[in-house]
Parts: structure tokens; sequence; C-alpha cells
């Protein structure tokens, strides 16, 4: 009888080392899942958007690696985000199959693979481009990963208040891969970001209440209820509105940006009023799908104006920064 | 001689199936072309650079 019991707890050890002696079911499209693609096509472009709208010429190729390293690093934190938080997504049904929770990548080789993915997009960046825009990266990656995801985000409501800064980080990148350092206008694209964060992820979060609830995330609606999110929306993206505005009242974009800033934080904030009054889901869903929208326009519309030549045309001052 | 170094393993070890041998071959596939990659555009950017191609703004 002894003997059988002392077999079976030898069992169970033996078995977990023999789980992790198998040979890895990984296939390179969860490596570039760890990476969340998504995520990082929107930190490419926001970058880009801070290299192009940077006073001087960088050439193209420089430009190209510029962004490759931003994109690589913004995969690396995406990485150690996933390895960190493997436990909440695997609650989470949205991200239940991602390549951790869903079994197919292991926790040491998805930390493994963020670290050499971190470790090469700064220290190229630095030795290729500019020290400063690799520190930047450097922080910006640690900002995720660690203060982010190991601190904020289990700990306060306003995770992605403050941690929305680690999104907003790739225009000051850009700008300073392309000039060298950190212009008031960049700080302004930085500023846009950081604004629209939180509207876009409390949007998000008030039809996943249940979702965060179970998983133990102190997002704001699981912790202060759902009214006083949609007030926190509200405000916000009152917020968010004149700040978008900013980069042409102060010369930075021209008429065009300046127009549809304008008509995108009018909208912002009628969305967040309407769901303010009228709370429902498809109100949140809205505000959610718009708020994506509104940042890829501005952006884009910024990129198009310097495309053409047309940042100057329509300023209501003139360019402020000199 | 020691018994240990008689016995002759009696199991094959770890035998990849099919699916593990397709995914592990997109690995390698993968390694290789961010590899190459990566070698393209370290090539490319000290073409671009020049000889100063460690000379950088701060």
């Amino acid at each position: 009888m002894s003997l059988i019991s002392e077999t079976a707890e030898l069992a169970s050890p033996l078995r977990r080392e023999i789980s992790y002696a198998e040979p890895s079911m990984a296939g390179a499209g969860d490596y570039l899942a760890l990476m969340k693609p998504r995520v990082m096509s929107l930190v490419v472009f926001t970058a880009f958007a801070g290299l192009v709208v940077a006073p001087g010429h960088m050439h193209p190729v420089l430009a190209f690696f510029s962004l490759v390293c931003i994109a690589v690093g913004a995969g690396a934190a995406g990485a150690l985000n996933m390895w960190y938080d493997a436990d909440i997504d695997a609650v989470m049904t949205r991200t239940a199959d991602r390549p951790i929770p869903a079994g197919r990548v292991r926790p040491g080789e998805a930390l493994a693979f963020g670290m050499v993915l971190a470790g090469f997009s700064v220290v190229f960046l630095g030795l290729m481009i500019s020290l400063l825009a690799a520190g930047l990266l450097a922080f910006t990656i640690f900002f995720y990963a660690v203060v982010y995801t190991m601190l904020l985000k289990r700990w306060t409501p306003q995770n992605i208040v403050i941690g929305g800064a680690a999104g907003a980080f790739p225009p000051m990148i850009g700008w300073a891969a392309a000039t060298g350092g950190i212009g008031l206008e960049s700080i302004l694209l930085f500023l846009i970001i950081f604004f629209w964060t939180p509207p876009h992820f409390w949007a998000l979060s008030l039809y996943s209440v249940e979702e965060y609830r179970r998983a133990g995330v102190p997002m704001l609606p699981v912790v202060s209820g759902v009214d006083e999110t949609r007030r926190q929306i509200l405000i916000y993206s009152i917020l968010l509105a004149p700040i978008g505005v900013l980069p042409w009242l102060l010369g930075t974009a021209g008429l065009t940006y300046g127009a549809t800033a304008i008509a995108g934080g009018a909208l912002m904030v009628a969305l967040a009023w309407r769901l303010y009054r009228r709370p429902d889901k498809r109100a949140a869903k809205l505000l959610f799908t718009v708020s994506i929208a509104y940042l890829f326009v501005l952006f884009a519309v910024l990129l198009i104006e310097h495309g053409l030549g047309l940042q100057n045309f329509g300023t209501p001052f003139g360019r402020v920064f000199a | 001689m020691s018994l240990a170094m008689d016995l002759q393993p009696t199991e094959p070890g770890i035998v990849l199936t099919a699916e593990q041998k397709r995914r592990r071959r997109g690995r390698s596939i993968a390694i290789a072309l961010a590899l190459l990659a990566f070698v393209v555009l370290i090539f490319a950017v000290t073409l671009v650079k020049g000889p100063g191609v460690m000379v950088r703004p701060l």
C-alpha cells in the first residue's frame, strides 16, 4: 500500500519532466503572434509619423532600418507581456488562444524570445541610428513589460492611463531617430496617443467587464463601476479633442489636419457623451471602433500633408516651434 | 565493465510526429529568413552610411 502511494507521488513530477522534454509544437506563426502584430502595426505607423514630421531629411534605408528596430522592440515588449500575463490570458476568452495559454509555446521560450528581440532592437538602433532613440526604445520596452505589465496592470485601475505612455512613445522614438533629439512637436504626438488610450481601452473594458473580473484584473469598471468608467471616458475624450488640434494650432500640421482633428475630436466627445447618457454595449463598441479610426485618420492626414508639403498651409499662427 | 554500460537502450527516445517535424521545419525556415533579412539590412545600412557607419547623433 505504501509502495503504491509513493509511486503515485513520484509520478506527477516525473510526468511534468517528460512533458517538458517533449519537442516544441510552436509554429513560426506562434512566434509572430507573440509579437502582437496588430499592436506592432500601430506602433510602426505612429513611429513613421514621428519620422516624417521631424525636420530634415533621413535616408529611406536608415528610416526603414529605424522602423524595423522599433517594430522588433514593440514585438519584444509584446512577447514579454504575453510571458508574464499567461495566467490572465488563459482565463479570458479573448486571449485564451494565445500561444502560451494554448500550450503551443512554453513560457520560457517566450521569455527568451522577448529578451533576445529587445536586446537586438535596442543595440542595433543605438549602433546604427541614434543613442537617444535606442534609449527611448529601451525605456518603452521596460515601461510596457515591467511598469505596466508586472506592476500597474494587476495593482491599480489607473493601469492603462499610466501604462498608456508606453504606446505613446513610438512617435518620439521616430523623431529621435530622425533628428537625434526630442522636439516639442514629438511631445504633442505623444500627448495625443497618451490621452487617446483611456477612452479607447475603457470602452473595450466596458463590454468585457466580466472577463476582467474573472481574471482579477482591476480595470476601472471592475473596481469603480461602469458609471464611473463612463464619466472618466467622457473626461478624457474632452481632454483629447483639443490636444488633437494642437499640432495645427502650433503650426506643425496644416489646415486639413486641423479640420480633421476638430471633426474627429467632436465625434469622440459626442460618442463619449452618448455613452455617458445612455449606457449600453453597442455605444461602448462604437466608441471603441471610432477611437481606432480617429487615431489612424489623424496620423494618416499628418503623413499625407507632410508628403504633399501642405503642412504649412492654413496654420492660424504660423510655425510656433522653430 | 559496469553493468550500466552493458545495458542497451530499449526505447527509441524522442520520435517526432509528422506534425512536429512540419512545425520544426517552419521554425527553421523562419529563422533562416530572419537571419537573411538581418544581414541584408545591416549591409544596406553600411552601404548608406559609408565609412562613418558608427557615427550617429546622440
